[in-house]
């Protein structure tokens, strides 16, 4: 199916971030859907798709279908992604196919969670860390950080990279978040305050790895045609593409590439277009390393050569390729499985040049990216406004 | 969900249980398919090479190198925090597969890419886990 342009997002919000204790995670879910449907200009009776995932805090095994009870509508098209950090843009792109195919118009995805308040540090660690393998993994003890420290390990020792080209792409999140009163840390870092935080699993330190927070963010999907009435102007899907390398890090065939190789080149195809045409990359940046390898494996930088591209400025605005333009989950939020969403709503914002201080001059163009499980299943959209259809 | 005050203890299941008895023995085994002789790990029905389902456990040497492996500096759960700092590692058997192991019986401060190790076997509840330690 060729979805090129057959859809547009023309709503987009985000709740606040941060630590949120008055407010569940569900309500939380709600009240980005909303926001995302008055931002498009819309009413929930124009809504006849629902996609939400999994909450850790207020779990609910058919989340989905409860959020649409929740707020009292009865969509076509309902489903609950669960599949960690690169579901996110998976039920987009699977949205997309939908509206494409005719089965719904109009898709809210809507997600939220409550990591910081809603669960206490113990849950949350283990809860996360579940997702190694009940019996060959997790009787070993690691953490999450843990887990993509044995990636960040090896990326030093293949490549020569060092930990303070790690820690340019912290510094560099930082930077954009000082430009954005929604992120939750706005304080800038230097390279030297990264290599001086307390180390969690060598060789990622407290500020090599994303924040826990509470937060939701939604967006509006609907049908090309049906994009034009919208009061601000569309962003449209361009491409997608999608990729698995394996789900345990113990059965990776590499750990310093990705799938991410196979989900950006799908993407870029679908979208007729490539990584040099791109005005801004939102890549998921769970772990510093983590966004050098998939920098890498989209074609943004030569392997071994991103932690230089960072190092040198040129994913900072106003550099070659400005990255992760609202600071990131290392900076902005990151409320676990919807914590990519909030790159998808910067990306809007840019595309709709309403980016304030963190504008990108002249943005037409750019591609976000997620991953879940341990660098393991891969997610890449190009998004653009109506001047690259 | 494990309980916090205990680590995790694995639970065989049918594909897994000729793994877990050799433990109890002292083997550390891989799988072997008896169509390709191609070795995996961990036990699944189906040979990852040539897809043929007649597989059984085999004896490996239980040497290996380090893949890759991290310090932990802060516990998944209070059943770990007496063990802060351990070591998580990717361990690469001679044999070919590779598996998640802890590296013990040594400073985690020596541990490096490429360290040879051997397996070693810790009690956890019924079974007996596989662990690495480096080779002498």
């Amino acid at each position: 199916m060729n979805i090129r342009g057959a859809t547009a997002i023309i709503g987009a919000a985000d709740t606040a971030v941060g630590k949120l204790p008055g407010v569940s995670a569900t309500a939380l879910c709600a009240e980005a859907a909303l926001a995302a449907v008055a931002d498009a200009g819309l009413t929930l009776t124009d809504i006849d798709g629902l996609v939400t995932c999994t909450s850790m805090a207020e779990p609910h095994m058919y989340h989905a279908q409860m959020m649409a009870e929740y707020l009292q509508i009865s969509p076509r098209y309902c489903v609950t992604a669960s599949a960690g950090g690169g579901t996110t843009f998976s039920v987009v792109y699977q949205a997309a196919c939908a509206i494409a195919a005719g089965v719904c118009n109009t898709v809210v995805v809507s997600m939220a969670d409550s990591l910081r308040t809603g669960l206490s540090r113990e849950q949350a660690k283990i809860m996360q860390s579940s997702t190694g393998h009940a019996q060959f993994e997790t009787p070993y003890g690691s953490t999450v950080p843990g887990y993509y420290a044995l990636i960040a390990n090896a990326y030093l020792h293949e490549y020569g990279a060092s930990v303070e080209q790690f820690a340019a792409v912290a510094v560099t999140a930082r930077a954009h978040a000082a430009l954005n009163p929604a992120a939750e840390q706005r304080i800038p870092i230097t390279v030297e305050d990264v290599l001086g935080s307390r180390m969690i699993a060598d060789p990622l330190r407290l500020l090599d790895c994303s924040l826990v927070s509470d937060g939701g963010s939604a967006i509006v999907l609907t049908r090309a045609d049906r994009a034009q009435d919208a009061p601000n102007a569309p962003v449209y899907l361009l491409g997608a593409g999608e990729a698995l390398s394996h789900e345990h890090i113990s059965q990776a065939a590499s750990l310093t590439n990705s799938a991410a190789r196979q989900s950006g080149a799908r993407a870029f195809e679908s979208a007729k277009c490539a990584p040099s045409d791109m005005h801004f990359a939102q890549v998921y940046d769970c772990f510093t390393p983590v966004v050098l390898i998939e920098m890498e494996d989209l074609g943004f930088c030569p392997a071994g050569q991103a932690g230089e591209f960072f190092a040198a400025g040129e994913a900072t605005l106003g550099g070659s390729l400005p990255v992760n333009t609202h600071g990131g989950l290392l900076s902005h939020s990151h409320p676990g499985n919807p914590g990519s969403m909030f790159a998808l709503t910067e990306s809007v914002q840019q595309l709709r040049r309403s980016a304030g201080a963190r504008q990108v001059a002249n943005a037409e163009l750019g591609l976000v990216h997620a991953q879940g499980g341990i660098l393991s299943s891969h997610c890449s959209l190009v998004l653009g406004s109506a001047n690259t259809l | 969900m494990s309980n916090a005050n205990d680590k995790p203890t694995p639970t065989p299941n049918p594909e897994t249980q000729a793994f877990w008895d050799a433990c109890n023995r002292g083997e550390l085994t891989v799988q072997e398919c008896t169509a390709c002789n191609a070795l995996q790990h961990y036990p699944r029905v189906r040979c990852n090479t040539c897809g043929a389902n007649t597989l059984s456990q085999v004896p490996v040497s239980g040497t290996g190198t380090v893949r890759s492996f991290t310090i932990n500096r802060v516990p998944v759960s209070a059943a770990f925090a007496a063990d802060i700092p351990y070591a998580v590692a990717l361990i690469e058997l001679v044999e070919g597969p590779t598996m998640m192991a802890n590296v013990i019986d040594c400073d985690p401060e020596q541990i490096h890419i490429g360290m040879a190790v051997s397996v070693t076997f810790e009690p956890r509840g019924e079974l007996k886990l596989p662990q690495f330690s480096p080779s002498t």
